[in-house]
């Protein structure tokens, strides 16, 4: 797990630095990271909802591996060099995490009553966040005509199809049509994400430049 | 600037990047890794065109602080570090005496041929040889070992575990 999130601390900060050399002024990865205000941060809501037990953190981030893989894959095509350059480095990586997650899903559903019990009960409750991954916000679908950005809704399907794929192994049932909770991209967020920043924020907001 | 002083320049600042190890493997040099991608001379300055392995790789920084501090040690008082994205790196660009090296101190090497670089699951692993008794008869722990760059075996005859330099 530390593994992967060094991964996407260091995917991370390559985006947040070409944010801030975009925004320009005295923009910086840090102050983008640590001094921004919730309604600022355009993380969908999967990512910021609490920790859970081992099959809720293994499927969440199946969930999410597998939507970085399809949106890695098309962003290597796009007109902006820095950002298909970014994702030709970031693919390779989140390559092994969707192989290292979807492998637990269908160890943990196709395990024990108990493992497959407690699967079942985290696509419960992380199956209504997904369908955010796979919706486009105006400023996606902007971008993504303009040959910049892509647009998360043309490769739904293939989402789709890989978690049928992996949840057959796993014996567990795709959810059927549930109303799905967005708002991340847009910059509103559950109360999950105040818990976050408080921890992430706190020593720069008390100590405001403060240096090692 | 004629063209003897700059090639005698550019000798002096590879040998003195053959000194700099990776915090993590000390018996690899940068130029072992192939991160390395340009040397340029810019009037009284140098610069160092540099490919990070892994997005996240906390050595990237160590590296980094520790090829300014040998040039400018060594009487290049000027320099800049760039770093390059594109082309992505990839242990293909690892040196041969690298590989080399990597084996002699009990990690095994990337294999040349990249089987594991796809999406297949629980898919057959291509054959790593255990790098203290050489026997095939390996097999894969897990994706993730010591390191992200790493993951973790173990060989089924002499017992022993080690790290394997995966393929990227």
């Amino acid at each position: 797990m530390s593994n992967i999130s060094l991964d996407l601390i260091g995917q991370a900060r390559m985006l947040y630095q070409y944010a801030a050399t975009l925004t320009g002024g005295d923009a910086t990865e840090d102050s983008l990271a640590y001094l921004r205000n919730e309604r600022e941060y355009k993380n969908c809501l999967l990512m910021e909802l609490g920790k859970g037990d081992w099959a809720r953190t293994t499927l969440r981030q199946f969930f999410f591996s597998t939507y970085q893989f399809y949106l890695y894959r098309s962003l290597q095509n796009s007109k902006d060099h820095t950002l298909a350059a970014i994702a030709e480095k970031a693919i390779k990586e989140v390559t092994y995490h969707l192989r290292w997650s979807a492998e637990w899903v269908i160890r943990l559903g196709d395990g024990t009553a108990e493992s497959h019990q407690r699967l079942e009960k985290a696509v419960n409750d992380l199956w209504m966040y997904t369908g955010e991954l796979t919706t486009a916000t105006d400023y996606e679908t902007l971008l993504s005509k303009q040959g910049i950005a892509v647009d998360p809704a043309s490769f739904k399907d293939q989402w789709i199809q890989k978690v049928k794929e992996v949840f057959e192994e796993a014996t567990l049932i795709v959810p059927g049509n549930v109303w799905m909770q967005i708002g991340g991209k847009a910059g509103v967020h559950t109360e999950h994400l105040g818990y976050i920043l408080t921890e992430l924020q706190y020593l720069q907001r008390t100590f405001p430049g403060c240096e090692w | 600037m004629s063209i003897a002083p700059v090639n005698s320049m550019l000798d002096k600042i590879r040998s003195l990047l053959e000194l700099v190890t990776d915090p993590e493997v000390p018996v690899l040099t940068v130029m072992d890794l192939g991160i390395i991608r340009d040397i340029r001379l810019n009037e009284d300055e140098v610069e160092i065109l540099i490919t990070p392995t892994y997005s996240g790789c906390p050595a990237m920084n160590t590296i980094e602080w520790d090829i300014r501090s040998i040039l400018t040690q060594n009487g290049f008082p000027k320099i800049k570090i760039t770093t390059v994205l594109s082309p992505a790196w990839t242990t293909d660009w690892m040196t041969e005496a690298g590989k080399q090296k990597l084996k002699a101190f009990g990690i095994a090497p990337p294999n040349p041929v990249h089987s594991v670089c796809d999406t297949k699951l629980f898919a057959e692993q291509e054959a790593v040889q255990c790098p203290r008794c050489n026997s095939f008869n390996t097999r894969l722990v897990s994706q993730f070992a010591s390191t992200a760059c790493k993951a973790l075996y173990q060989c089924n005859d002499c017992s022993e575990p080690f790290d394997y330099f995966k393929c990227h």
